[in-house]
């Protein structure tokens, strides 16, 4: 009883139901409107569409993913984009396998990129991305094990605040140039793409494409859940005083670093399956997702939407990345400025985002019709 | 960001190891068709005083016309030996000195000997050729082997001689004697009985392989070589000797040039994150846009070099103190504008200056180009200074490695011996205490980052002379900085200096045997690892404070 009622406890939260009952309505709609709207009518939802919500989703998920170590934790990562370009790499490496014989050069085995290096056999670490469920475990896996090194390693010698932001960084970019050569064996700077199918579906129908962007929504459900059961627990608690007061939660007893530990692996995981959710709907993963700057976008995405509210993070994400397909559209050269004023402006202005705005709201209509406190998200 | 740093392979220049009968020929094909006519004209009187001289019958008298032709520092002097001896140093019926381009049929096409100009096709009657012996013929041979050796310009004797070396031959080495005998200048007296030595070993001479121990030029080498698998054992054991112990030499020339180019490598980083060590390190603001103050400082350089064309030594001059208060300026603009009101919060202030980078970096793209700007370096910048035959040390490289000293230097005095330097370091060791001694905190804030903004444009000024000056030139130095401040212990300038240089030497040995790419992971990885073991850097700073 207890242990089913851990993950369930955030639905008594009234937060956590509106966002269910918000994403799930999303949900039905885009679906319903993509099936059963004729192609012609002007409510029809084109698969181009779904695709793009898809996408977004992902990147809600690793929004939330984000808002969980730096929301509740005050980690400020830069290096979710390298847990999701891993997640998306080791899916990337599921797909490129179930590409077969059917490539240009038409090897049963290798990949384009492999027999163009004039590689002899595959590598041992391409060894089982055929089966699914390998590759699905090494999402998890991958990105995981780099957290949990790289976490055991600075919590333990109390690396924080800027300082762990800067080496994060540094890992990502390191990461990055890693992955831009050749001699890795994934790719260089091509990535892996030409993806054909995905547990025997064609990546090119338009069924697929909806399978994805629902699939996508139910992770991006589960792991919102899952941060907001961890939020709500007792764990939780102890971040959050870790958050605002390491020194003393340690002075009180806590082993500081086996939180911070935890919760940094569970974050890279979601990121993981952010990136292995991202890299089908996209068609391609290459070095550039571990660039730096993509890293602190996530962050601005969930600076935006409010940090320490996980919804807030889902909204920044989408947010952002619609202004971003809207900017680039119209007039590309402005994209950078506005992304750039959206930094400056969020932090300077916004600190607690756009969900900051509306519990302003809701809490300013509740006082003036009843005196009931509402809790308040402490932030740092 | 696709474009990594990779400022840091050796700008080698191309070495001239082409044989000299070759240079005569193309510098021959060349200057026919190519005449400084504006040269040709001040010492035409001159150069046809010397070619008269020619025109006369006594062969001895010729022999000595020939003499005068080598002794004047004429740039036609050897197109001229080269045609006399050739038969084509003819004159015109008009009394014209003309060289025939080519003899062959009944009309050939000439160009006047003095200005090169072309003078289209003239029958073979009109022409009266100067005509040579065997005497002559021996003596202009031996003559345009060493024409150059009697110039008075003495870059052009050097060069001369440095040619001469492994293209000795029997003819050669009698002049070639004399002229070292005469030789006032030690380096060309050097190269030209080096030369000697190797037509000597060639000969199997013994003596002549201790001569070549000493040498690191590729052709001692090649000679060496060619005897240590010649017939003769005792010169073959010598030369294997000598080449053994070149070889050793050679080493720690390699060894030197590494730590030349790492230190080059170290210096730039030391000024990309000196003026960070400054805002981040003492102030504790952190700057993501930093890299964009030293991109600005480029772009300042690029500018001022626009405005003065055709002056970039005075235009780089300017620009030190024009960078220094572009970026200087911008990043007062950027504390008053941003990081004021994030005091304490060193995470929003970090996205926040990151939105300023973004903001500049596309206001360049928007304003200037997309494009690389090229920025020239001054004739006293480029080139390179040759401390032997194997180790040459590039100039502009040099000069930014001893820029990078100076502005150390500056900063430490500023810091140390200044009332602003004491300002700053009681402001940021205990804000209320030295508020309430009366200083003016905020004014400290605002010099502080203009100090440390300023130095991150000096470093742009720097790294005009490096690399291309690019939009990203500054998200390319950001991480590096950032790195080397924390490796180096945050507001520790020694360490700082101590971190670039060393982190630069690392970089550059590694380099070799893992590529440039592999060994700036490598690099990274170790820092990383390194901040684990030591969180507070190289030089912790000394305190009390439990937190860092």
């Amino acid at each position: 009883m207890q242990a089913r009622s851990w993950l369930l406890r955030p639905f008594s939260e009234r937060s956590t139901q509106l966002f269910f009952g918000v994403l799930l309505a999303a949900l039905v709609l885009v679906t319903v409107l993509h099936l059963a709207v004729p192609a012609d009518h002007p409510l029809h939802v084109t698969a181009y569409t779904v695709n793009l919500f898809g996408k977004y989703l992902s990147y809600a998920l690793l929004a939330v993913a984000v808002d969980l170590v730096w929301g509740y934790l005050g980690i400020l990562s830069l290096g979710h984009g390298a847990f999701f370009a891993l997640g998306g790499y080791a899916m990337g490496m599921y797909l490129m396998r179930q590409i077969g014989d059917r490539g240009t050069y038409g090897d049963p085995v290798l990949p384009d990129f492999m027999v163009f290096l004039n590689w002899e056999s595959l590598p041992w670490y391409w060894q089982g991305f055929d089966m699914a469920w390998f590759a699905f475990v090494m999402v998890l896996l991958a990105p995981g094990a780099l957290a949990l090194v790289f976490g055991w390693l600075a919590f333990r010698s109390r690396v924080t605040g800027v300082y762990l932001s800067i080496i994060t960084q540094a890992m990502t970019f390191a990461l990055m140039l890693a992955f831009f050569r050749n001699e890795m064996g994934f790719g260089g700077n091509n990535g892996l793409t030409d993806f054909r199918d995905i547990l025997g579906f064609s990546l090119r129908s338009d069924a697929t494409r909806l399978g994805l962007f629902i699939a996508t929504g139910v992770a991006l459900a589960l792991g919102y859940l899952l941060c907001r059961a961890i939020v709500v627990s007792k764990l939780g608690r102890v971040c959050v005083a870790t958050r605002d007061a390491e020194a003393r939660t340690r002075f009180l007893g806590y082993r500081v670093e086996r939180f911070q530990l935890f919760v940094f692996v569970v974050s890279a995981m979601l990121a993981g399956v952010a990136g292995a959710l991202y890299v089908p709907q996209v068609g391609i993963i290459n070095p550039s997702e571990f660039e730096p700057i993509f890293s602190i976008e996530i962050v601005l995405w969930v600076a935006l939407g409010g940090r320490a509210t996980l919804y807030g993070a889902v909204i920044g994400a989408i947010l952002v990345n619609y202004a971003k397909t809207v900017f680039t559209g119209v007039m590309p050269d402005a994209w950078l400025f506005a992304l750039g004023g959206m930094f400056v402006l969020v932090t300077v202005f916004l600190p607690q985002g756009v969900a900051g705005l509306l519990a302003y709201r809701i809490r300013r209509q509740r006082r003036s019709s009843d005196e009931t406190a509402t809790p308040q998200e402490a932030s740092a | 960001m696709r474009n990594f740093p990779l400022p840091w392979a050796p700008s080698t220049r191309a070495g001239g190891v082409v044989g000299w009968p070759w240079l005569l020929l193309m510098g021959l094909l060349l200057s026919v068709v190519h005449f400084p006519a504006a040269l040709a004209q001040e010492t035409d009187d001159q150069a046809v005083a010397l070619l008269e001289a020619l025109d006369v019958d006594s062969y001895v008298a010729k022999s000595e016309a020939v003499e005068a032709i080598v002794r004047s520092d004429d740039e036609r002097a050897r197109d001229w030996l080269q045609a006399l001896l050739d038969g084509r140093l003819q004159r015109s019926d008009g009394g014209r000195f003309v060289v025939v381009l080519d003899n062959r049929g009944r009309d050939w096409p000439v160009a006047d000997a003095l200005t090169g100009e072309t003078l289209g096709e003239m029958s073979r009657r009109e022409l009266d050729r100067i005509g040579i012996n065997n005497a002559l013929r021996n003596q202009l041979r031996s003559a345009l082997a060493v024409v150059d050796l009697y110039s008075p310009d003495l870059e052009r004797r050097r060069a001369s001689a440095e040619r001469l070396l492994g293209e000795v031959d029997d003819d050669l080495a009698g002049p070639l004697a004399e002229v070292i005998e005469e030789a006032s200048d030690d380096r060309v007296r050097e190269r030209l009985s080096l030369a000697l030595a190797i037509h000597r070993l060639e000969q199997g001479e013994l003596e002549a392989v201790a001569e070549l121990e000493g040498s690191l030029h590729p052709r001692v080498r090649v000679a060496l070589n060619r005897a240590a698998t010649g017939d003769d054992p005792q010169v073959a054991i010598a030369a294997r000797d000598a080449l053994g112990s070149i070889e050793q030499q050679l080493k720690l020339n390699r060894a030197a040039e590494t730590l030349y180019f790492g230190l080059s490598m170290g210096s730039v980083l030391v000024l990309a994150a000196i003026g960070l060590a400054i805002t981040f390190g003492v102030m504790g603001v952190i700057n993501m846009a930093h890299g964009e103050l030293i991109m600005l400082g480029a772009y300042t350089t690029w500018a001022v070099q626009q405005l003065l064309p055709g002056q970039p030594g005075l235009a780089l001059i300017l620009s030190i103190p024009a960078g220094f208060l572009v970026s200087a300026l911008a990043g007062v603009a950027i504390e008053r504008g941003v990081i004021q009101f994030l005091k304490g919060r060193p995470l929003e202030t970090l996205l926040a200056t990151f939105g300023v980078s973004l903001i500049l970096q596309q206001l360049v793209r928007t304003v200037i180009s997309p494009q690389n700007r090229t920025v020239v370096t001054p004739e006293w910048m480029s080139g390179s200074l040759a401390v032997n035959d194997a180790l040459s040390l590039t100039l502009n490289r040099m000069v930014v490695l001893g820029f990078a000293l100076l502005v150390f230097v500056g900063l430490m005095l500023v810091m140390r011996r200044t009332r602003l330097g004491l300002e700053v370091r009681a402001v940021t060791q205990n804000r209320a205490m030295a508020r309430s001694m009366g200083i003016r905190a905020t004014r400290v804030d605002i010099l502080t980052f203009a100090l440390g903004s300023g130095v991150a444009g000096l470093a742009g000024v720097a790294l005009s002379q490096l690399t291309n000056v690019g939009p990203n030139l500054g998200q390319n130095y950001i991480i590096d900085s950032f790195m080397v401040v924390v490796f180096g212990g945050v507001g520790n300038l020694w360490g700082t200096l101590v971190a670039g240089l060393s982190l630069g030497v690392i970089n550059q040995i590694l380099e070799p045997w893992a590529g440039a790419m592999l060994a700036k992971i490598i690099v990274l990885v170790f820092i990383i690892l390194f901040i684990q073991k030591r969180p507070r850097g190289l030089f912790p700073q000394k305190g009390r404070a439990a937190e860092g």
